[in-house]
């Protein structure tokens, strides 16, 4: 997409939005020239993930595939091959014989995605192939567990491909078990909150973001559904990269939160306002941008919103709440938030 | 050309004829051989336009194949024992799926107790999985059957396992004619996937299939192996118009149609058997031996045909199902039902243990006389495992059997006694 229809010659990244005008954070399209507008308000988007697929209501995965994979298509002149993980997305967009992907798409297993997305990148270094790229998506569980072995080993390799992990913070698609990216503290179907017993142990998980940049891959991401713009760049940037890039996308699930389905952008926007999802990028290892917090909020007020976390806010429980505070407060600190 | 390799640097160079596009492996023994040369022959230029792939593991080693076949490039690996049982997920994904991977399996045995030798129970482990599984009993067989498996594989447009003994024939060094690239482009045409992800053909592959349509799915994967049937036999007597070798083909009979008592065998034990049997023939006795080189597809109507005039059917096997027996000797019965045949199973060679023909002379002649069990190991040391059950019905705490065993043998020094 170039910027011919545009009034002026000024690039995206720097024209100054008047925020004042919308009342909130969103950068509304109405606000930037027609070329640097998100890739859903144009014409030519195209439609990778289309409509008729059976996502619950507010899924925050469905919302933010669609937009990850425009803008990839976008970057790349429509060039595009996704393999997907087993989970969700690939449950709720192809029950044979319908597809809701309009891109060549490819689901082998559950903990193989990276690899699978490894062999289409070989296959096309084999035919000299250098415009198609290799997109490889998977859930929090399908990345951060079963298929981190194959994961690990695309960093490794430097393979060819940009990797989406879409974070709902556990397995959704089976019944909302816990995953090791589901937060401390919460409420899953194996992560029950007994007694003084919190859900999700705080001793235990792993963010992902943190060991893909110990890999020193070109690039690794955060990104969130509610700052679709700021998502839509990050997977743009990343097509500029060859070799292997991460990009983890904050994605609520009212079915696995209890969560209203209309909460979604909202929730999605307070995880990252009240410092629990930093978002931020890295090249090589090396933390080169964060996304400020403009307001900072209390995580009581995120939680509040969400079942999972219900029994934390409950007056014998500050001690979890406190740990909570301390987790955010760490990450404002390690990826400088304010 | 005549050259003087072993059977891993033959298979290594046949790849290399086929002209595979991507190559994702992972190293195990008995098999390592094969990518260690193909990946010399990628970095030298010898084979061209091919991705080598170091990766992490079996199961991302199958997973490459199945992304990079998928993608539309004919696609190689080689695996053994624990690699395949690590892959095996991504085994039966590759069939599922219906794409053409070829893939060496150097047979191992599979621990515990861990063991890197020579039997059949890697392969066994995935007879059901929906894979060709073709076996040989040479290295020219080996080196052959290879450029047939790609072949076969993109004409079916299913995955080909060929199995050769891990060391016996891996690591031999025989002689062994290798064809011309001339020969091999003759044989085999470039790959024209049946699906592929194409951005100018988006395709979705890989869709959740419910009720409504698995029983179908699953048919067709079926009935593709019984086309496989006449398939392999039509490929293996192209092969031999334009190599001159008999090699493949479902089924090799050694005099099997006219002898009272046949042994029954896969792999490289056809070739002891044959010294036996020429011997055994010399001295006046109707004996033979059919080789089974598909074991999947399974031949019965070749094998019943092939066994019609066998009086006794000896089934050799390197493994077998515990608790139940001989998985050939099961498959050779149901395949010889309407015939009365008596059938023994005997099981050897496990964990590599050498197969000599005096102990196969043994099975024989008991046979002759008529005094062959239906179930056998050969050459069990009967004193061990007596002692050790023995250990085991004295007390609870007899410990690990292997060690036990091992101990009994005077293998390992006894430091600790029950």
């Amino acid at each position: 997409m170039s910027n011919q229809d545009s009034n002026t010659d000024i690039p995206c990244e720097q024209q100054t939005v008047k925020f004042y005008q919308t009342g909130t954070f969103t950068v509304g399209n109405r606000l930037l020239d027609e070329g640097c507008r998100t890739v859903q308000a144009t014409a030519e988007r195209a439609n990778s993930l289309d409509s008729g697929h059976r996502a619950c209501q507010g899924c925050g995965q469905a919302l933010g595939a669609r937009y990850a994979l425009d803008a990839a298509m976008r970057a790349t002149d429509n060039k595009i091959i996704a393999a997907n993980a087993t989970g969700c997305l690939e449950v709720f967009t192809t029950p044979y014989p319908e597809t809701a992907w309009s891109i060549p798409w490819v689901h082998s297993l559950f903990g193989n995605v990276a690899a699978v997305a490894s062999g289409i990148a070989a296959s096309l270094k084999a035919k000299g192939d250098t415009t198609t790229r290799v997109i490889a998506q998977g859930g929090d569980g399908g990345t951060t567990d079963i298929g981190f072995g194959c994961l690990s080993g695309m960093f490794d390799r430097n393979d060819d491909v940009l990797y989406i992990c879409y974070d709902n913070g556990g397995y959704m698609n089976t019944g909302v078990q816990r995953s090791s990216a589901t937060p401390p503290a919460a409420r899953t179907a194996t992560t029950m909150p007994v007694g003084d017993n919190p859900g999700s142990s705080f001793t235990t998980g792993k963010f992902l973001p943190a060991i893909a940049m110990a890999h020193e891959i070109p690039y690794v991401a955060t990104a969130s559904v509610h700052d679709l713009h700021d998502l839509e760049r990050k997977v743009e940037k990343a097509m500029t990269f060859r070799g292997a890039r991460y990009i983890q996308i904050n994605v609520p699930c009212p079915l696995g939160w209890g969560s209203q389905p209309a909460l979604t952008i909202k929730l999605s926007r307070m995880g990252v306002e009240c410092g629990l999802v930093p978002l931020f990028e890295a090249e090589n290892g090396k933390l080169t941008d964060s996304t400020k917090i403009r307001y900072r909020i209390p995580v009581e007020d995120y939680l509040k919103l969400q079942r999972r976390f219900a029994h934390v806010l409950k007056p014998q429980n500050t001690h979890q709440l406190d740990a909570i505070r301390k987790i955010a407060e760490d990450n404002i600190k390690r990826y400088n938030l304010v | 050309m005549l050259q003087q390799i072993s059977g891993s640097i033959a298979v290594a160079e046949a790849v290399a004829l086929c002209r595979p596009e991507v190559v994702p492996c992972y190293p195990i023994t008995p098999q390592t051989h094969i990518v260690e040369h193909i990946s010399t022959l990628v970095k030298s230029g010898q084979l061209k336009n091919c991705t080598y792939e170091n990766v992490e593991s079996e199961f991302a080693s199958m997973s490459l194949c199945i992304g990079a076949s998928a993608a539309g490039s004919r696609t190689y690996t080689a695996t053994a024992s624990q690699g395949l049982l690590f892959m095996m997920e991504a085994v039966y994904n590759a069939s599922g799926l219906a794409l053409p991977i070829v893939m060496t399996l150097g047979n191992r045995a599979i621990g515990a107790p861990i063991n890197i030798w020579n039997d059949h129970s890697d392969a066994m482990s995935v007879r059901d999985a929906g894979w060709i599984q073709l076996f040989v009993e040479s290295n020219q067989q080996a080196l052959d059957v290879h450029i047939q498996a790609f072949k076969l594989a993109e004409t079916l447009s299913l995955p080909v396992m060929v199995n050769m003994d891990g060391f016996i024939l891996t690591h031999a060094i025989t002689r062994v004619d290798m064809p011309t690239q001339e020969q091999v482009d003759q044989f085999l045409p470039p790959f024209i996937p049946r699906q592929k992800l194409d951005t100018e053909a988006p395709l979705s592959i890989g869709a959740m299939v419910g009720p409504d349509a698995f029983t179908e799915v699953r048919y067709l994967a079926h009935h593709k192996q019984k086309e496989a049937l006449n398939i392999i036999e039509q490929q293996a007597a192209e092969f031999q118009g334009i190599f001159g070798r008999d090699s493949g083909g479902l089924i090799k009979s050694y005099y099997a149609e006219d002898a009272e008592i046949v042994f029954v065998a896969m792999g490289s034990v056809v070739g002891t058997m044959q010294e036996l049997v020429e011997e055994l023939r010399e001295e006046g006795h109707s004996v033979g031996i059919l080789s089974i080189r598909s074991f999947r597809p399974f031949p019965a109507n070749a094998i019943d045909k092939a066994l019609a005039n066998t009086r006794h059917a000896i089934i050799f096997e390197k493994s077998f199902a515990v608790g139940m027996g001989g998985v050939l000797a099961s498959e050779i019965h149901m395949a010889t039902v309407a015939n009365d045949i008596k059938i023994s199973s005997v099981i050897g060679g496990l964990g590599g243990r050498t197969i000599t023909k005096k102990s196969l002379r043994k099975i024989i002649e008991s046979a002759m006389q008529d005094e062959l069990d239906t179930e056998v190991f050969l050459d069990l040391e009967g004193t061990t495992v007596v002692r050790e059950l023995r250990r085991q019905q004295e007390g609870q705490s007899s410990g690990p059997a292997a060690e036990n065993i091992l101990r009994d043998m005077g293998v390992v020094s006894a430091s600790k006694t029950h």
